[in-house]
């Protein structure tokens, strides 16, 4: 169904707020030093979640080997044994793995139905607006963790549960960051001119408005990782996430503190992964803000 | 402003009834029924004439709205409910460990701003130098350092070199003993206030920077005051106002969000509470706390919306529409 936009090219589908989009982004990412250090540490997170995944580690990550239970690090096992003789380094890769995907899928899903609610509702404003923002402070009126856990508390620990509980609660936000930029570019003329030439009301949200409101959307994506990421961690730590064997960082660190005296290894580690994989998400996300929308520095 | 006041505690109202809903359908979507949940496997023992007249002395055999609306006559009367588990009024159970979330709470925050409001407006002042660098570096860590992993670290280290373990049984409360009970708290409050502090000089560095390079600055600056006097009644004043409402928030979290800490502090807070509430799937608690919880979130909210009239001179509710 070619409308006129594809024919007669002067309307631009994304008249781009000044360096919020284009090739400019990385290479300015890259000059940018807590964009690239983030950058640095979240691509070696990956790549340890994608080894974890793909089951490339030292040793199968819930292996036991009796004989060398809670050895300290050694060049048979980097990261040292635990309680169970099993690999540490292995169960930190594979918990790398399952704590990506815990991050991944829930920020995918909540920044798609977060920003579906916050783009319809500034979109088409009025009472749509009204009714789904009231029911998005609904859920504003629990504290984050809080919520998560009752979410957790309904549905029974593990992993897709944890996925859905960071949903559940990072949606309302993704919403709320898409709604405002939605509002200030309506108001816009070439917006005006979209509807003018007649294109459709949905067409006109998802070709012309929204991709003028993905640079905050992107900074929240990575802030949002972070978050999830923590998240994640501390329903493990308080064993309401990965269940054991299945190996997840908070999980690792909250066995390993019973043992901190004799094995730190078994606290060390996890806790250097989760500080380095959140840290990373943080430092990126800085670092796309600074880059993509100098606008919104300060906000936390 | 008394006419703001009534207008936002009316809009409160459809919040706090959207939030009982929630939490209310939450529970109703426990899988297996509510009696199974609270009994677990004795469940199977009881006879089917047992289980009728416990659903019927728990309201469990009425349709899910009078369900709620019995619920909520109940609420407004302050019977949160009854915990099983415990043997007692979700309230009072609430009420006996509030004080505890309150004091952590408050000592958190004075951490916070103890720790991030100098540094904050230090490394605006010196911004771009080597002061700013190192205050940017320990706050972006101190975001990334969960309060569970810190937790694990500080009580590592006192058990190692100081032969201290939490222990719920030791606690004493802080009209018992101040000295005793600041000793239990001083370290979880720390915990909390770590983040706290590294968000609180973010938000001050940023917004004092912004306020540095407004007009009226250049105009107190061009008039001779001097920067001493310019950042105290000109910049400063202005910069905190965001500062302030990212306490009030934090508040608002801390008062309910301090399940980690007061687990691993072993502290008998209401975050406790909750937590074990769930554990046990004691559901009555669970809805009692969290409901608790989110009514507190929700006014100090309201509260910090008017701190924020009181403070900045720019707003004035009294003439708006």
């Amino acid at each position: 169904m070619p409308t006129v936009t594809e024919t007669t090219q002067p309307l631009p589908d994304a008249v781009a707020l000044p360096a919020a989009r284009g090739p400019g982004v990385l290479s300015r990412l890259l000059r940018n030093i807590s964009g690239v250090v983030g950058l640095v540490l979240v691509l070696l997170f990956l790549c340890a979640g994608a080894l974890g995944g793909l089951g490339i580690t030292p040793y199968p990550p819930n292996e036991q080997h009796v004989p060398d239970r809670m050895q300290g690090p050694s060049a048979a096992y980097v990261m040292g044994t635990d309680l169970f003789g099993r690999d540490v380094a292995s169960r930190l890769m594979k918990g790398a793995a399952n704590s990506l995907q815990v991050a991944l899928s829930a920020v995918a899903l909540s920044g798609l139905i977060g920003t579906t609610i916050g783009a319809v509702a500034g979109y088409l404003g009025g009472l749509v607006d009204n009714i789904l923002m009231r029911i998005m402070d609904v859920f504003f009126a629990f504290p984050t963790i809080l919520l998560a856990l009752l979410v957790v508390a309904v549905l029974g620990p593990g992993l897709r549960n944890t996925i859905l509980a960071i949903t559940v609660v990072y949606s309302p936000i993704f919403a709320r960051v898409a709604r405002g930029p939605v509002l200030s570019v309506k108001e816009m003329e070439f917006v005006t001119a979209a509807h003018c030439i007649g294109l459709r009301e949905w067409r006109v949200l998802l070709r012309h408005v929204l991709p003028n409101t993905v640079a905050p959307l992107i900074v929240q994506v990575s802030l949002a990782l972070s978050w999830a990421l923590i998240t994640e961690a501390g329903l493990s730590f308080l064993g309401l996430g990965t269940q054991p064997p299945e190996p997840s960082w908070g999980l690792m660190l909250s066995e390993g503190r019973s043992l901190a005296e004799i094995a730190p290894w078994l606290v060390a580690f996890p806790g250097l992964a989760i500080m380095v994989g959140v840290l990373g998400f943080n430092l990126l996300g800085d670092g796309l803000r600074d880059v993509l929308d100098p606008r919104l520095r300060g906000l936390r | 402003m008394t006419r703001y006041l009534a207008q936002r505690a009316i809009a409160f109202i459809p919040t706090l009834v959207g939030v009982s809903l929630l939490v209310f359908l939450a529970i109703r979507l426990v899988p297996g029924d509510a009696i199974l949940a609270m009994l677990g496997t004795e469940a199977g023992m009881l006879t089917e004439g047992q289980r009728a007249s416990l659903e019927a002395y728990f309201g469990l055999d009425k349709p899910i709205g009078e369900q709620y609306f019995t619920w909520m006559w109940n609420l407004l009367q302050g019977n949160l409910g009854y915990s099983v588990r415990h043997g007692a009024p979700a309230l009072d159970l609430i009420l006996e460990r509030f004080p505890v979330t309150v004091e952590l709470a408050l000592l958190a925050v004075a951490v916070a701003l103890m720790v991030g409001l100098p540094i904050g407006i230090l490394s605006a002042l010196r911004h771009n130098t080597l002061i700013d660098l190192i205050g940017r570096f320990f706050a972006i860590i101190g975001l990334s350092v969960p309060n569970f992993l810190l937790g694990t670290l500080v009580i590592y280290v006192l058990s190692v070199y100081f032969g201290i373990l939490p222990n719920s049984g030791d606690f004493v409360h802080f009209q018992e003993a101040p000295l005793r009970n600041l000793e239990q708290m001083i370290f979880p409050a720390l915990v909390m206030g770590f983040s706290f502090a590294s968000s609180v000089m973010r938000m001050t560095r940023s917004a004092l920077l912004e306020v540095l390079g407004e007009d009226y600055v250049r105009t107190a600056r061009s008039k001779g005051l001097r920067s001493h006097t310019i950042i105290r009644r000109h910049a400063l004043r202005n910069a905190l106002i965001p500062v302030v409402t990212l306490i009030g928030v934090e508040i608002g979290y801390l008062l309910g969000g301090a399940v980690i800490v007061e687990q691993i502090f072993a502290l008998p807070g209401i975050g406790r509470l909750a937590y074990n509430a769930i554990l046990q799937r004691d559901y009555a608690l669970v809805q009692g706390v969290t409901l608790f919880i989110a009514l507190n979130f929700v006014l100090i909210n309201l509260f910090v919306d008017l701190v924020y009239a009181a403070i900045d001179p720019r707003i004035s509710y009294a003439h708006r529409d």
